[in-house]
């Protein structure tokens, strides 16, 4: 039983629990799903600095910030107890691209040739940590939502801005991908 | 026990309702107060989808890369039994008329087209890209152990940030 737990868990399993949140959430407090909210409401409770955005009472918020501190918790536990010895099985294609980039470390989740601290203070660790992660940050609140938040919550309820949202979530990602990404990976 | 928390919003909070649910789209509609451990349902179902994250190998940068690459079927796999499952829960919770278990009548808000879907948008999946994160799995990345993400979350703080001092003067 425990050995399965440990095996990569299949798409519909992972597809169907994460699609439950909507339900339990709205069911045991009329909440809406949504992430990236956390995000502002941390601004608010630690730098809101008289800015008119963060001026709010974000102890309202707060189931918000129980819910991701509980994402972090699951993931450690997740990564003490369930974690899968084998190393990442990638899609063919995938692998060959990115050894051809110099990355080949498929032992754990993310590539260490890359998301390692001693790659911080390259130009390239300059760009995936802090140039990418600003945008995931001003991107999201600037588009009112992320993946949760528009593409699971909004496409849910069968909100045409989310969709919009959505398809420009996957454009950017696509357009990054393969017109960017080449020339970033072998900085 | 449906009116043991219920109390009537003052004009002060309805004027923060209003600041919360700007560029949101998942505002505390609920306008009962609890006792700060009522939280802990949402800590429980964040335990849940935390391990979720690292088992399906969501938060992994490999397989939002096999995504933006089209050369998997996991993570549409993932996101479109999502949306399917919260579409139908959606439809069951609206046709009963479904309510919370305090009794108080589940709201739905209205999601309101601006431009900063688009640019914000374009802007998100650039660097979903490259960080292979969205803001869910960033939590998961630091609290599986991936420790400089930490750099990456302070800085999608600081963009959160950067957007609210900027707002005023951004296109919506």
């Amino acid at each position: 039983m425990l050995e399965a737990i440990k095996q990569p868990w299949p798409w519909y399993l992972a597809g169907a629990l994460i699609g439950l949140t909507v339900p339990y959430l709205l069911l045991v407090g009329n909440k809406s799903f949504g992430i990236s909210s956390s995000l502002r409401h941390l601004c608010a409770a630690c730098i809101p600095a008289n800015i008119k955005f963060f001026k709010y009472d974000w102890k309202k918020e707060a189931w918000n910030l129980f819910f991701v501190g509980g994402i972090a918790l699951g993931a450690f536990l997740a990564a003490q107890f369930l974690s899968d010895p084998n190393p990442v099985v990638l899609a063919e294609p995938t692998a060959a691209y990115l050894a051809e980039k110099g990355i080949t470390d498929t032992s754990s989740l993310m590539p260490s040739e890359i998301f390692s601290w001693d790659q911080l203070f390259t130009l390239r660790g300059l760009i995936f940590f802090v140039v990418g992660g600003f945008m995931v940050g001003f991107g999201t609140r600037y588009a009112g939502g992320c993946t949760s938040g528009h593409a699971i919550m909004g496409l849910s309820s069968l909100q045409w801005p989310s969709l919009i949202a959505t398809c420009c979530f996957m454009a950017g990602g696509i357009a990054m991908t393969w017109l960017i990404l080449p020339y970033l990976l072998t900085l | 026990m449906a009116n043991s928390f219920q109390h009537t919003p003052t004009a002060q909070e309805l004027a923060d309702l209003k600041a919360r649910e700007l560029d949101a789209i998942c505002v505390n509609e609920s306008e009962l107060v609890h006792p700060w451990w009522h939280n802990l349902k949402y800590a429980a179902w964040g335990i849940l989808f935390g391990i979720v994250f690292v088992k399906a190998e969501i938060v992994s940068w490999f397989r939002i890369q096999e995504m933006f690459r089209f050369e998997s079927f996991h993570m549409y796999g993932v996101i479109g039994t999502a949306v399917v499952v919260g579409l139908i829960s959606v439809l069951l919770i609206k046709r009963t008329k479904a309510k919370t278990i305090y009794g108080e009548a589940i709201h739905i808000p209205n999601k309101e087209f601006n431009k900063g879907q688009i640019y914000g948008g374009l802007l998100f999946g650039l660097g979903w890209a490259i960080t292979g994160a969205c803001p869910g799995p960033l939590f998961a990345q630091m609290g599986a152990g991936f420790g400089v993400i930490i750099v990456t979350f302070v800085s999608a703080v600081a963009g959160t940030w950067v957007y609210g001092l900027l707002r005023d003067k951004l296109p919506h």
